[in-house]
């Protein structure tokens, strides 16, 4: 079970892969297969059920995308 | 389910217009998140400056005015002196504070004046299409220096928050990086000191975060983060310069 969710608001999301860096279960990736409204690949999570909630990704974010909630 | 981390209100709905990846926006966030946290967003008075930032009047959720290129602490200091009960702070990139307004900023520490300095250092000239800046690093290829700062031509890279803790008037000076979570975490701590040395009415306060310019750096977001913690840090090492007791 995952003890944390992560939320994107991807429409405003810029690809820039930051939020990628520090995720303790290594699980924030862009998704290569897809485009969001501003052209650029959008940040998702390969395998939410891994998530802790800890919010590193969200710290990471320049552009406020990334809303975490813990279980 | 509680929610652990979402956008602060004293950030306004507006999109940024920062490249992807600069972290001027986390440096945003910063600040806004402590405004809100001393529950103060309706009594602040931003000065934003020229730069990437000008256009920061449109994020923060205060109130907000413009300043010629470095003249924000002076712009500052007549809002902090016409309204002294407002919480005042200018939001700075190092062309603006340590190149063409680096008397305003001196002045404002050596006054005293009761303002905060968030002092961005992306160690570029980000607006301008990426030309030298006094804290550009040696041997850092800029549009101005194509084959790399060269000492004998330019000096040397200018330690602002050293400089300024020589200066009586300025009471809490600390360098902070926004490079991984846990800096972060530093950042804001030392953003929330110095604006608290301001509500306690003791004095000048600056915090110099390390910044990124992934675009006129030429390099990935994420390589400009590396490089700013192997390149910046050493020159400009992290920590706080000077602080009165009780805010340590
Ligand atoms: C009086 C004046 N001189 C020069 C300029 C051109 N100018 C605009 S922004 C800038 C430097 C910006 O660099 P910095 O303060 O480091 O901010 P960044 O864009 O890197 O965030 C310069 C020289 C100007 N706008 N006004
Ligand atoms: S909250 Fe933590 S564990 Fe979950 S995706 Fe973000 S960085 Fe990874
Ligand atoms: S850090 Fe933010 S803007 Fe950048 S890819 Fe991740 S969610 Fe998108
Ligand atoms: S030019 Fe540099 S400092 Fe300006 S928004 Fe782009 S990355 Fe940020």
């Amino acid at each position: 079970m995952a003890k944390g969710k992560v939320i994107f608001n991807e429409d405003i999301c810029k690809g820039c892969a930051l939020c990628t860096t520090n995720c303790p279960v290594n699980i924030v990736v862009l998704d290569t297969s897809r485009i969001n409204q501003k052209g650029y690949h959008p940040a998702t999570l390969s395998d939410p059920e891994q998530c802790i909630g800890c919010a590193n990704c969200a710290m990471m974010c320049p552009d406020n995308v990334i809303t975490v909630e813990r279980f | 389910m509680a929610v652990v981390f979402e956008k602060t209100k004293g950030l306004t709905e507006k999109e940024t217009h920062y490249c992807p990846g600069c972290t001027h926006g986390i440096i945003h966030r910063l600040v806004a998140e402590v405004l809100e946290e001393l529950d103060v967003l309706g009594e602040t008075v931003g000065v934003a400056p020229v730069g990437c930032s000008v256009l920061a009047y449109e994020y923060f959720n205060c109130d907000m005015q413009e300043a010629a290129h470095g003249r924000a602490p002076a712009v500052a200091t007549g809002i902090k002196r016409a309204l002294p009960d407002k919480v005042v702070f200018s939001y700075q990139g190092d062309g603006d504070l340590a190149s063409i307004g680096t008397a305003e900023i001196v002045h404002v520490a050596h006054r005293g004046e009761k303002i905060t300095t968030i002092f961005v250092n992306n160690a570029i000239y980000g607006m301008t299409g990426g030309q030298m800046a006094p804290t550009t690093l040696i041997g850092q290829k800029t549009t101005t220096s194509p084959l790399g700062r060269d000492s004998n031509l330019t000096g040397f890279p200018l330690r602002m928050s050293e400089m300024l803790a020589t200066i009586d008037g300025a009471v809490f000076v600390e360098r902070v990086s926004v490079h991984n979570p846990a800096a972060i975490r530093k950042a804001k701590k030392a953003i929330k000191k110095a604006f608290e040395v301001q509500l306690e009415g003791k004095g000048f306060g600056i915090v110099e975060v390390l910044s990124t310019c992934p675009t006129n750096w030429g390099m990935t977001p994420v390589k400009a983060l590396g490089w700013l913690e192997e390149n910046m840090i050493p020159y400009y090492p992290l920590g706080n310069f000077k602080s009165p007791e009780e805010a340590k």
